[in-house]
Order: C-alpha cells, then structure tokens, then sequence
C-alpha cells in the first residue's frame, strides 16, 4: 500500500479563507480522503449588530467585505426596506442597479485580469504578466477603474461607499456628472467586447461535472441587486424561504459555515447566474454569446471566466441605458420609519447569492442578524469540485502541478481566498 | 541602487485597505518599478519572511497566531506602516472588547467552539509591536497610501494630518448638515482625510477616520443631547468604527448602555 499525505496550507488570508489547509490522503492511487479546511479570524459581525439602529446596518455590514460592499450593502437594504411604512421614491431602484453594476464591474475586472488571468497565462502575478501583455492588463484596469467610477458617483468613494442608506440615496447625481460617464461607458463597450473574446480564446481545461446552480432571477431583466431566488433542481423561493432549504453547517477546524441546499453542495456566482438566465442577456451580448461558442448551460467550471466577461459587458450595456434615461430628482425624499418586526432580504454579489436576515425591534433597534455570503455556500461544492477535479487531473502527478491545479479550480468560484496567487503550499509527507 | 523592498501584510479585516493598492491603476506598476513588492497576497506576491524596508500592515490582531505573526513582520521591517481603522485602533471587530461577550458571541456563531481560536480583546497593531507610522481611515485612500511611500521614499518625515473634518468641509465650501439638518456630525472630533466625503453627501460623518487632534468629545456628546439623542445613541455615535480609539472610547463609555432609548412615535 502506497499511502501519500499532502498537506496544503494557505499561510495568510482574507475574508472568508484565511489560514486553511486542503488535506488529500492517496491510498493505492484511489483518493480515501480529501478536506478542505477553514480559518479567518471571525469578526463577530452578527453579534455586534444586535442593539445597533437599524439606519447603522449599512454602514456597518458594508465592512465585511472590501472587495463587495455594496452587495452586502444593497442586501441589507433589501431586508430592512420591506419594514418600510413608505415604498423607495421612483427614481431609485433603478439607482441601486446602477451602484450594483459599478461592483460588478471592479470586482469582476479585479478578478479577470489580477486574480484569473496570470494562471492561464504563466505568470505570477499581473505585474509580472503587465511586461508582456500590457494591453490586457492595461484593458482590465481600464474596466475596475470605470466600475470604481460608478461606485463613486452613487457612493462617493469605491471601497465602503457613503451614499446609500435606507429608503434611497442621500444624495442623487448632478446632471453634469452623468455625461462625461455616459462618454467613458461608451468607450468601454469595444474593450468589454473584447475580453470576452480573449477569454473564450484561452485555453481552458474541459472538465464537465454535474452541479445544482442556483440564482436569483427576474421577470424583466438580468437579476442582479434583486429577485427570487431559483436553483435547477425546480426550486422558486423567496428571501423568506430560504431557510426552510439551506442549512449551514459548523465544520470542525473552520470558522467558515458550509451551507448545502436540502443536503446537496451547489453553485452560486456567475456560472450559475449565466446557466439560468442567459436567455435575458440583451440582444447585443447574446450576439458577443454565440461568437464565443459556449452552449448553456455548462456544466465545466473553467467556463466562470467566459461568464464575468460578459457579466461585465451586460453591466456597461445596463449603465448605459440606466444614465440615459437619467432624471434628476428633486429632492432625495424621507428617511422612512421601520416597523418591528423580522425581515428578509437577498442579492447577488460579484461572487454569488448573499442573504441576510434581521429582527428588528422597537425603536428601530436590531434584535439579531444572520448573514450568509457566498463563500460560504460555494465551499461544499469546492470540495466536490477538488475530488473530482483533481482525480480526472492525475493523483500521481507531482506536488506542484497538483497545487497549482487546486488553485485554479478554487479561483473559479472567485472566494476571497483567490486574492493569493500561491495560496496553497504543499507539504508533503510519503509512507 | 536597488530598488526599496515593500510588503503588504493582512491580519483580521475586509481587505478593503489594501485596495488603496489594487485600485492604483497605471501607477500601481510605476509603483512596483519604484519599489520591489515581495509581499501581497491579493497582488500575487508571496514572501511572507522577506526582509522589507517598508511592511505596510491592515487589519487587527484578534488570534493568538496573529499576535506572534505581527512580531515577525516587525523584526523584518525598517519601517512598519499600519494601514486603516482595523490596523490603527481595532476596527469595527473590535466592538467585542466593549462588553466582555467575547465567549458569549463565539458560541452563539459556531457549534463546535472549542476550534475557534481567537482572542478576548482585538487589539490594534501598535498596542503590540512598535508603529512607525499609522495611516486612519475605513478605508484609507490611495493618496494617503502615495504619499506615505513617496515619503518614506525620499527619506522625509510623513506628514500627519490630524484636522478635523469640520475644516475640510469648510474649505469644500459643503453646507453645515449639524447647524442646518440638526444631524448627528462627527466632523468635529474626526480626523481628515477623506475629503469631507459624508457632508458633501448630505449626511453625517461617522468618525471612520478615528479621532483628530485635541478632539472635544465632551463637547460634542453634549451638543448631540441638544439636538435630541438619547444617551445610548450618543454612545453609539462614537463606539463604531474607531471605538477603540481612547477619545472616542472615554466619551463613547460614558453612555453606552445608559439608559434606553425613547420609543418611536
């Protein structure tokens, strides 16, 4: 019996991954056993938001994470709105998409051409990669900085933007902004264009595997800052109802929860997204679609990259219709007045579904929260994806193929976790 | 010469700090031509060990690892940089340290609590290793990240703004939202920096940016009792994002839990 032990470790990290392992146990070439494990530091967010006013919320849930606060803001929004006595003024949920779009657009282009490209393409870093492809990595700062543009028209600043708050904006876009704007999305279109284009180009390993998606979805449009909530096993529920389908879980040596739906691991993000509503994509998109070649859906992971780039294209076209039709307001309306009582509320991140639950008392003080990110619902399905992935792969090649190889399959689901390029050091250990 | 070695470090917090990096654009690689980045995770450089002149480090120490790890990153550095609320006084995980529940919470969280490892009390970095210089804000800016390496590159003492926001509004020409809305402004008592960001938006700024100089927080408490806050919101304006911090914590202390707040009529 050949038994081979490989530890891999990630010495330092982010929001939900922060110091974990991915342990594989190889017996007589079969894999016996494979565990991926967790540890961030927990910040005890849900906790601290007890007895805080309910207007704090977003402020204080936009800090979970730097990279998507506007999901964590706009899904807080969603929940706490609905105890609302006065309905959103007109203008603003179409302001809302907007904000949301900017998030997409930074986190999507960060993660294409920072986090994802340098894989495909060998280098270590996009620094490293900047010397020889200057114009990809020129295109994908071009893109975050516009969404980063976005943000800051609605937010004021990109990271832990100050402008939402309950029942709205606290101040709407001066006309004169929306032009110069309009000008630069426009601009943008060919490049986003051509990144799908280069990413359905690349190389990517095909590796079908079968998986529950799960999305919010719309009667009208792409959801993205809201909708009920479908998977592809025939499930329609609202933010209400989730509970009574996925059920988080306390792995030992990890401060991530894993969630499964009714038992099952699943996929939330933009491969999940793109399978169920890809036929809502506007016309001009399921043209750059079909010159890609992807048949929908797809069941092969590495086809998450196809699917940011035209999130990203779908987001620029979005923008652009959402400032064309633009109206100044004249005033940003009341700060409403909540009603106690438990309220629900979802959204889909950059990264996939994020859903958040709050009791709210009187006086407008929270009485509990319960948040649940994306991350976390991917993990289980990571771990399946690992097992499978890396058997198909080859168990007997060495060490660092098989690092590098987890790595890719982890950076698909775009996890927090995906920020290091060598996250994962093996430490191996043969009998 | 060769190039001035950086790292970027990240203990408990969102990552949104070291975006100040990420989102440079062009001149994060004019950056990485002027100094040799080893060091950052998110960036794809990974040399945790290396021998930096300048360690800019995000996020507070809130697990026994981080504690020895931040010891290291110190005895590797010529200069240590803490960047952000979390690094320069806690952050918003450090609202743990206010009650004592540390325990209570973590229990409530997670079913198996004996693997959680983690400690009583965030602390910020310099509580534990010496801090050559601390750059406030939640998150601070790329502006405060360039200027700080410009700086140290050409050998100069930083400068250290310690304003309060109050005169960055003035000089933005924003309306008073405390003197015409009667809202809740921590612009008094909190560091500039951000550019006046909250009131040029209509609403009260809430002191991410941690404490100015010779902040008069009594003073404000008491204004914020003028215009109608009950003492529990009055503690909540100061213990959010910078709780820690030593004048927000003092005037923050005097009415956390004091009493409840009125109903909602």
């Amino acid at each position: 019996m050949t038994e081979r032990r490989i530890r891999i470790d990630v010495p330092a990290l982010t929001r939900v991954e922060g110091e974990g392992s991915l342990r594989l146990k190889v017996v007589d070439g079969q894999l016996v056993e494979l565990g991926l494990s967790i540890f961030e530091p927990p910040r005890y967010f849900e906790k601290f938001l007890e007895g805080r006013d309910a207007h704090e919320v977003v402020d204080i849930v936009a800090r979970i994470c730097g990279i998507c606060p506007i999901a964590y803001q706009v899904s807080a929004l969603n929940a706490l709105e609905s105890l609302a006595t006065e309905p959103l003024p007109h203008w603003v949920p179409n302001l809302r998409r907007l904000f949301y779009c900017g998030e997409w657009l930074q986190s999507h282009a960060l993660h294409i051409h920072l986090l994802a490209l340098p894989d495909f393409l060998g280098f270590d870093s996009a620094i490293a990669m900047a010397e020889k492809h200057p114009e990809a990595v020129r295109r994908g700062m071009q893109l975050q900085a516009l969404g980063n543009e976005l943000i800051r028209l609605l937010g004021g600043r990109s990271v832990h933007p100050v402008g939402a708050r309950i029942g709205g904006f606290h101040r709407a876009p001066e006309p004169e902004q929306i032009g110069p704007l309009l000008d630069k999305l426009r601009e943008a279109q060919p490049l986003a264009r051509d990144l799908t284009a280069f990413c359905a180009g690349l190389k990517l390993p095909d590796d079908p595997q079968d998986f529950i998606s799960i999305a919010l979805t719309h009667p009208d449009r792409y959801a993205i800052e809201n909708g009920q909530l479908i998977t592809s096993t025939g499930l329609k529920l609202s933010a209400e109802q989730f509970e009574q389908h996925f059920h988080e879980h306390h792995k030992p040596d990890s401060t991530a929860l894993w969630s499964d739906l009714n038992g099952e691991p699943y996929l939330t993000g933009p491969l999940a997204r793109l399978n169920i509503n890809y036929q809502q994509l506007p016309p001009v998109i399921q043209q750059s679609l079909t010159a890609t070649g992807l048949q929908l859906p797809s069941n092969n992971m590495f086809h998450s990259l196809i699917a940011r780039a035209l999130e990203i294209e779908l987001v620029i076209h979005e923008a652009i219709d959402i400032l064309q039709a633009y109206q100044y307001p004249t005033d940003t309306g009341p700060q409403p007045k909540l009603s106690a009582g438990v309220c629900f509320g979802m959204s889909e991140a950059p990264r996939g579904l994020l859903w958040h639950r709050y009791e709210v008392g009187h006086g407008q003080l929270i009485k509990a929260a319960r948040i649940v990110p994306p991350t976390s619902q991917n993990q289980a399905r990571i771990e399946a994806d690992l097992h499978r992935s890396l058997i198909a792969f080859g168990l007997n090649r060495d060490e660092e193929a098989l690092r590098l190889r987890a790595e890719q399959v982890i950076r698909n689901y775009d996890p927090c976790i995906s920020c290091a390029t060598h996250f994962l050091k093996l430490d191996v250990i043969r009998s | 010469m060769s190039r001035p070695k950086v790292a970027v470090h990240k203990f408990s917090s969102c990552d949104g700090c070291q975006l100040a990096f990420l989102n440079l654009g062009e001149s994060l690689l004019q950056l990485s031509e002027q100094v040799e980045i080893l060091h950052f995770l998110e960036a794809g450089m990974s040399e945790a060990d290396a021998q930096v002149d300048i360690a800019f480090v995000e996020g507070s120490l809130s697990t026994p690892d981080e504690l020895e790890r931040i010891k290291q990153v110190r005895i590797n550095s010529r200069y240590l940089v803490s960047i952000g609320a979390c690094a320069t006084s806690g952050g918003l995980q450090a609202l743990r340290n206010l009650d004592g529940r540390h325990d209570e919470w973590r229990d409530a969280i997670y079913a198996r609590p004996e693997f959680i490892q983690t400690l009583q009390d965030v602390k910020p970095i310099a509580s534990v290793v010496k801090v050559d210089l601390e750059l406030w804000g939640c998150p601070v800016s790329s502006n405060q990240i360039v200027a700080a390496v410009r700086s140290l590159l050409f050998g100069v003492a930083p400068v250290d703004d310690r304003d309060r926001v109050c005169l960055e509004c003035k000089r933005q020409q924003a309306v008073c939202v405390m003197v015409t809305e009667g809202k809740p402004c921590m612009g008094p008592v909190t560091r500039t920096g951000c550019g006046a960001l909250c009131p040029r938006f209509g609403r009260d700024c809430y002191g991410c940016y941690g404490p100015s100089e010779t902040a008069q927080t009594d003073t404000l408490a008491h204004r914020f009792a003028g215009l109608g806050l009950m003492p529990d919101a009055i503690a909540r304006r100061f213990l959010l994002i910078n709780s820690q911090a030593p004048a927000f914590l003092q005037t923050g202390r005097v009415f956390w839990h004091s009493g409840q707040e009125a109903e909602d009529d």
